[in-house]
């Protein structure tokens, strides 16, 4: 269960929001809306614990997400604008590597499944900088696929997609919610996602 | 502990594989900037032998400091850095790891060569080996040093020649200890005073300075 409780956000001298709250239970899906500028990204910054609040607290099954540090860390997904993929690895490596990174197992033959899915397949072994822009947008969403950890985080998941693929990442978030996973995202898209309970929260 | 740091040094190395260029043009970097003083001096063996330590050593520092300011912008750009900062392990742990595989790629090459250019500065066998000892001590002390100057530095504009402003006088007690040492060795003393300290200073700057990066790095982050 994830709260937010009485959030503030000043970005240098504007008040971007205050007295923000919300609750968010398992097999819930968040979805923030508000125009540019409105601190959506200030928002999913502050849940993950990048970005500290001028006030309020974020509590992750009823302990403040600070206090638990490296336990919510643990249990946290996050996709921000940016891939995380580096170009010179190649796709498969960049899978591996922030599995690792992040202390998760992922076999080779998984994250090779997981480039299949996302219609990477016979071009995993190509550096990352060959790629499309879209095709790196598939890498970094592959390791939505065998994520297992229950919160997820997503900036703008579904900027540069073809409505397939588009199509593809709402089964992959719908399959997350019916496992009982929670969501919070920012989207400016129309996107239906059949499973599991949407709520919306509308900034500025 | 161990398998998150080893994680680090693994990826940050492939990375540098993939990138050789980099490794290579500070290597010869330092190669170059060496071999010019003989070259404008002239054949002084004994003048040569009085300036070796010093010059090799300002060398060191200058070559160091030019990969310095991609130990951190690289990953902050991609986006890697926040992944990294949102893995559940302490994020000193993760630039330890990054510290240590920035010697092995700019540090540790120094060394190496370090030898075969002392030789044109007409140096006996003792203080090769001493200079080899020096630079294989001093140089993980300006990884990590230089590694908190890279994260303070972080995403501002000119960034390089502020990391140079603040780090390079961060580096003289390493400066002054590393040629101290080939001096001694030089004129008879013995070097292993100076090596002692070195080897402290770089102890506790690859064990410190990792974290006070971490708390600079999360302010850059926010």
């Amino acid at each position: 269960m994830l709260e937010a409780d009485n959030l503030e956000c000043v970005r240098g001298e504007r008040r971007l929001f205050t007295g923000l709250g919300f609750r968010l239970e398992a097999g819930e899906l968040l979805n923030l809306q508000g125009r540019n500028g409105s601190g959506k990204t200030s928002l999913l910054r502050m849940l993950i614990g990048l970005l500290p609040p001028e006030a309020g607290e974020i509590r992750w099954n009823g302990v403040s997400t600070k206090a638990q540090g490296d336990e919510f860390r643990a249990d946290l997904c996050y996709l921000g604008h940016l891939n995380a993929i580096k170009e010179e690895l190649t796709p498969l490596e960049n899978l591996l590597a922030a599995a690792h990174l992040a202390d998760e197992e992922l076999s080779e033959d998984d994250a090779l499944d997981a480039l299949e899915q996302v219609g990477l397949a016979g071009r995993e072994d190509l550096a990352c900088k060959y790629l499309s822009q879209g095709q790196k947008r598939r890498v970094a969403l592959a390791r939505l696929v065998k994520e297992k950890r229950p919160l997820w985080i997503l900036d703008e998941p579904f900027v540069a997609l073809d409505t397939a693929a588009v199509d593809w990442l709402t089964g992959i978030i719908s399959g997350h919610l019916q496992r009982g996973g929670m969501a919070v995202m920012t989207t400016h898209q129309q996107v239906k996602i059949p499973a599991g309970t949407i709520r919306e929260l509308r900034l500025g | 502990m161990f398998r998150i740091i080893a994680a680090v040094i693994g990826r940050d190395l492939k990375l540098a594989m993939r990138r050789q260029a980099d490794i290579v043009s500070a290597l010869f970097f330092f190669i170059i900037v060496v071999s010019l003083f003989p070259l404008g001096i002239g054949p002084e063996p004994d003048l040569l032998r009085k300036l070796a330590p010093g010059v090799l050593w300002v060398a060191a520092l200058l070559a160091t400091m030019l990969s310095l300011p991609r130990l951190f912008a690289d990953d902050h750009r991609d986006g890697t850095l926040e992944q990294l900062a949102l893995a559940p392990h302490p994020l000193g742990l993760v630039v330890t790891g990054k510290v240590i595989a920035h010697w092995l790629v700019s540090g540790l090459p120094l060394a190496l060569i370090a030898p075969v250019l002392g030789i044109q500065f007409d140096l006996s066998a003792d203080a090769l080996v001493v200079l080899t000892g020096a630079i294989l001590l001093g140089t993980p002390a300006l990884s990590g040093i230089g590694a908190i100057g890279a994260a303070l530095t972080l995403g501002l504009r000119g960034g390089g020649v502020l990391l140079s402003l603040l780090v390079l006088p961060l580096y003289i007690p390493v400066l002054i200890f590393g040629a101290g040492a080939v001096d001694a060795t030089v004129s008879g003393l013995g070097g292993e005073g100076h090596l002692s300290l070195l080897a402290a200073i770089a102890f506790a700057s690859v064990g410190f300075a990792p974290w006070a990066s971490a708390a600079a790095l999360k302010i850059a982050l926010e």
